[in-house]
Formats: structure tokens, C-alpha cells, sequence
């Protein structure tokens, strides 16, 4: 029998009386003591903490190469504009695959010589070899399994954190930094997978435990679960790999297009040089036969991934799938989202989803659900 | 009271069982969002999945414990799902079903044998 890994807060959650699953590899607490609901509805009005040191984090520096080197051959993986991201500041990005079909969403930042790159636990190691065979010998590719990467999310993130730390609530969205906090070097970025404003937090294994229970303490903080970060991402309308993302999917399918960016487009300084470039940017120009959706079903009941979606009662030409779907804690009803066919994707359209042996309608809607909370300039947008 | 390794409760009135899930089973199940109970009068067979409890992360069935009609469906817990989570064991029952073979009872545990189960 295999082993399942263990983060390292696992002892926590015990004591929290997380119960476990085991995802991508790891046992993870779905949940703690007051229930996926409870929590996700501590997130959205107040603050909680999730343990996420499963995600992969990665390094790459130019090693015996130049840094502008190693920016061009990054760039080649994914459709993002490496060259104008300002150093500590990150971008949301795609590795994609020559058929334009995706191998990770992840978070790329940009540091003073090196990236510091965010992706899906349960595909890191494909993208550590994508990225060591892709990028070459000359530059150092580094799969960090000695930290442990929290995520403090909601409206009230930044005053719990700024009693850590002053040097904090200056930051806007996909702002980075590396602060000391609590005697920990703690590398921070305003971001997050719940669409409210919050904090990822990596740090040193050895420091993980002492760095949580401190968090713990504030009041306003409660211990989420895979669970509730499941359910918040979809309210948020957010992607997951294995569901809006594949390696079958293409980024203007997922509707991502916004993650291509200017310059990397037919007519930007550096169009295309990306793998699946050339049906990325035809969809990106021609749209393509199917997109992701959401869907707000009419009756009470959740239509869950796999679900078959038809354009009416009778038809037998299936018109695509829910790709995630469940219940929305903030809404008080079931949300879905679809991968459609683009024919059925305006807002207000209705289609017929099946359900045990049932159609039941859904309408199409735009996501997100519940709208996002980001930290701007601006102030609170 | 009557339990089934399903989780199951089943109080008997003659040949009539009021059947709902045991505390154990609403505690691991979570907050409930959607019921869905068969139409009564219905004709069911033992181990047929009959009702849809879903939880904000997953869904579950509740099979007939045995053969026999549904009699009546509790509509309460279909307007309000969080019923079967707060009281189990009364207000959040599921549905009264008639047995058409009481003999099947006699295969189910007391309590203290499905108290030993789920430890």
C-alpha cells in the first residue's frame, strides 16, 4: 500500500479534528469541527486559514545562463508577458502543450533574478519535468519540498495579518514580497483561490507549525478545509485543473483568453512562441466550439461534474458537461459550471442538464457568482 | 429502534417503519442543502436507492431498508435539509414505509450492536 504525504501541519490538523482525505497524494483536511459550511461562510465575512503546503512550489534562476535568457525560454511555456512583469509582482498563467491544450494553471512571480512559480499538487511533478526538459541544462529548476505555503483568506486577512507584520497592508492584488515575520524569512503574495482579498504565506517546514497556531490565536481566524475551498473557488468562478483545465482543453475554451497577454498576441512584439500557439491564437481570434460557462440550475438540486448537458428535453445531441458543480453557501443555491458548446454559451440561455435520468433546466449565467473582493490601488474594489 | 449498517433507524408502529439516518451518519454526512424522497405510494425493494442527500461537497442516496410501499414522505426536511442534521433522530426523519416481510427486522441491529459497529 502507498503512503499517503503528509504536510508539514498534519499533526494540526489532527489536534483541529480535521478529517482527512487523501488528494493529490496527500492527506488533507476536507474539513474541521464546524462542517464545509460553517467555514466557507467564516472565509467570505471574516478570515479563515487553509493549509496548502500540497501545492508545488517551484524555482527557476538563470544558473549558467543570463536572466534574460532564462525569460525568453520561460516564455516559450507559457502566453504570459514575462518581460514586462515588474520584479516582485505575479501574473496568473498557463503551461500549455502543442495542441494547445493545458498542463497547469499556475502563479508565476517575478523576484530580483529568479521566478518563484505556484502550481497544482496534483501536477507538479509533471511540471517540474516539463519545465527541467523544456528550459535546459543551463538554467536551475528547483521543486521546493522544504516549505509549507498557507493561503489566509477574507475581507478581514489584512487587519489579522497586519498585527503580524507592518509592512503588509501596502500590498495590492499579485503583489510580493519578502517580509520577516514572527523571526521567519516568509514570502508573501496578495493572492488567493477564494475571490476575497487575502495572503499566501510560504514558509520553512521547520517554522509551519509555530507560524499556524500564531495565526490560529487571532480571533477573527478560523482552520478551513479542502472542502470549503472547493465550494469558494466555484462561487469565485475560478478554474480547477482536472475540471475547466486539461490537456484537452484550450485556454480560450476555459475562457481564459485575458491570460494571453498583449504581447503575445497576433500583432503584439512577441506573437505567439508559445506551445499551441497557433490554435490558441486562431480561437483567441475566431473563438472556439465550446467554452466554459456557469450555470444556475432552476430547481434545488446540485448538478455535479459529469453531468450531461442537452439543449432541450429531447434532444440526443449531448451540448457539453458540468465540469464542477455543488452548492453555493453565500447564493443559498446550487451553481455549476460547464464546458458548452459556444452555440448555448450566451448569458440567459437555457439548457437541460441531466440529472439520475431526469433533464432539469439550467440557465447559463456569467461568473463569477459572487464577486470578487481583490485589493486594488484604488483601495477595495 | 431498528439500524442498519447503511445508517439507517427504523422505528416500527405495527408493520409501518418511520426510517430516518442515525446521528452518526448526519455527523459525517455535514450540513445538508438538497433532499430528495421518492413519491409515496411507491413500491420499493431492499437496498434501492430511494432518497438523494447532498452535502455543499458531495451527494449520497438512502436505500429502502427493506421491501414494501412508501407511505408517506416528511416534506420538512426537503424545505429545510439542515432538519436532518439538527435532529436526526426525530424532525429530520425521512419517510414511513410499510414492511412487507417484518422477518427482515430480525437482521438489523439494536442499538448497542450498531453503537459496537461504528466504533
Amino acid at each position: 500500500m502507498i503512503t499517503s504525504l503528509k504536510t508539514a501541519l498534519h499533526d494540526i490538523h489532527q489536534a483541529l479534528n480535521g478529517r482527512f482525505i487523501t488528494y493529490a497524494g496527500y492527506e488533507m483536511p476536507v474539513q474541521y469541527s464546524d462542517g464545509v459550511l460553517q467555514e466557507h461562510k467564516h472565509t467570505r465575512a471574516s478570515c479563515g486559514v487553509f493549509d496548502v503546503s500540497h501545492m508545488g512550489q517551484i524555482l527557476i534562476s538563470p544558473g549558467s545562463g543570463s536572466e534574460e535568457d532564462l525569460t525568453r525560454s520561460l516564455e516559450m511555456l507559457v502566453p504570459s508577458d514575462l518581460f514586462s512583469l515588474p520584479e516582485n509582482k505575479q501574473c496568473y498563467s498557463l503551461l500549455t502543450n502543442s495542441s494547445g491544450g493545458v498542463i497547469d494553471d499556475l502563479i508565476i512571480t517575478k523576484c530580483k533574478d529568479y521566478f518563484f512559480l505556484v502550481c497544482n499538487a496534483s501536477r507538479k511533478s509533471l511540471v517540474f519535468e516539463h519545465l527541467r526538459l523544456r528550459l535546459g541544462e543551463a538554467f536551475k529548476v528547483q521543486l521546493l519540498d522544504n516549505r509549507a505555503l498557507f493561503a489566509v483568506q477574507g475581507p478581514l486577512s489584512d487587519r489579522v495579518l497586519t498585527r503580524f507584520s507592518s509592512h503588509l497592508s501596502d500590498m495590492n492584488f499579485l503583489d510580493f514580497k519578502i517580509v520577516q515575520i514572527l523571526g521567519t524569512e516568509c514570502w508573501v503574495s496578495r493572492s488567493g483561490y477564494t475571490g476575497e482579498d487575502g495572503f499566501e504565506i510560504s514558509v520553512e517546514n521547520s517554522r509551519a507549525e509555530a507560524w499556524f497556531k500564531e495565526i490560529l490565536s487571532c480571533k477573527e481566524i478560523k482552520p478551513v478545509g479542502l472542502g470549503a475551498r472547493d465550494s469558494l473557488r466555484l462561487e469565485a468562478g475560478l478554474c480547477l485543473y482536472g475540471n475547466e483545465l486539461s490537456e484537452t482543453i484550450t485556454p480560450v475554451e476555459a475562457d481564459l483568453g485575458w491570460v494571453i497577454h498583449k504581447a503575445r498576441r497576433v500583432g503584439g512584439s512577441r506573437s505567439g512562441g508559445f506551445l499551441g500557439e497557433e490554435i490558441i491564437l486562431r480561437q483567441l481570434n475566431s473563438g472556439a466550439s465550446q467554452k466554459r460557462v456557469g450555470l444556475l440550475p432552476i430547481g434545488r438540486a446540485p448538478m455535479r461534474a459529469g453531468c450531461k448537458i442537452f439543449g432541450d428535453k429531447h434532444s440526443s445531441t449531448e451540448i457539453g458537461s458540468i465540469s464542477s458543480g455543488g452548492f453555493s453557501p453565500i447564493l443559498n443555491k446550487p451553481i455549476s459550471m460547464a464546458i458548452l458548446d459556444t452555440t448555448f454559451s450566451k448569458p440567459g440561455t437555457k439548457v437541460c442538464v441531466e440529472l439520475r435520468g431526469n433533464r432539469l433546466l439550467a440557465d447559463v449565467t456569467c461568473l463569477p457568482f459572487v464577486s470578487h473582493n481583490y485589493k486594488s490601488k484604488k483601495g477595495n474594489a | 429502534m431498528k439500524y442498519t449498517k447503511e445508517h439507517e433507524w427504523l422505528k416500527m408502529d405495527g408493520v409501518v417503519a418511520t426510517v430516518g439516518i442515525t446521528n452518526h451518519a448526519a455527523e459525517q454526512l455535514g450540513d445538508l442543502v438538497f433532499v430528495e424522497l421518492p413519491n409515496e405510494k411507491r413500491a420499493v425493494s431492499l437496498g434501492e436507492e430511494i432518497v438523494v442527500i447532498e452535502s455543499v461537497k458531495a451527494a449520497s442516496d438512502i436505500q429502502a431498508p427493506a421491501d414494501g410501499t412508501i407511505l408517506e414522505v416528511n416534506k420538512n426536511i426537503v424545505e429545510d435539509p439542515n432538519l436532518v442534521n439538527s435532529d436526526p433522530l426525530g424532525a429530520g426523519w425521512f419517510f414511513k414505509m410499510e414492511i412487507t416481510d417484518p422477518s427482515i427486522l430480525d437482521t438489523m441491529m439494536d442499538e448497542a450492536e450498531y453503537l459496537d459497529f461504528i466504533s
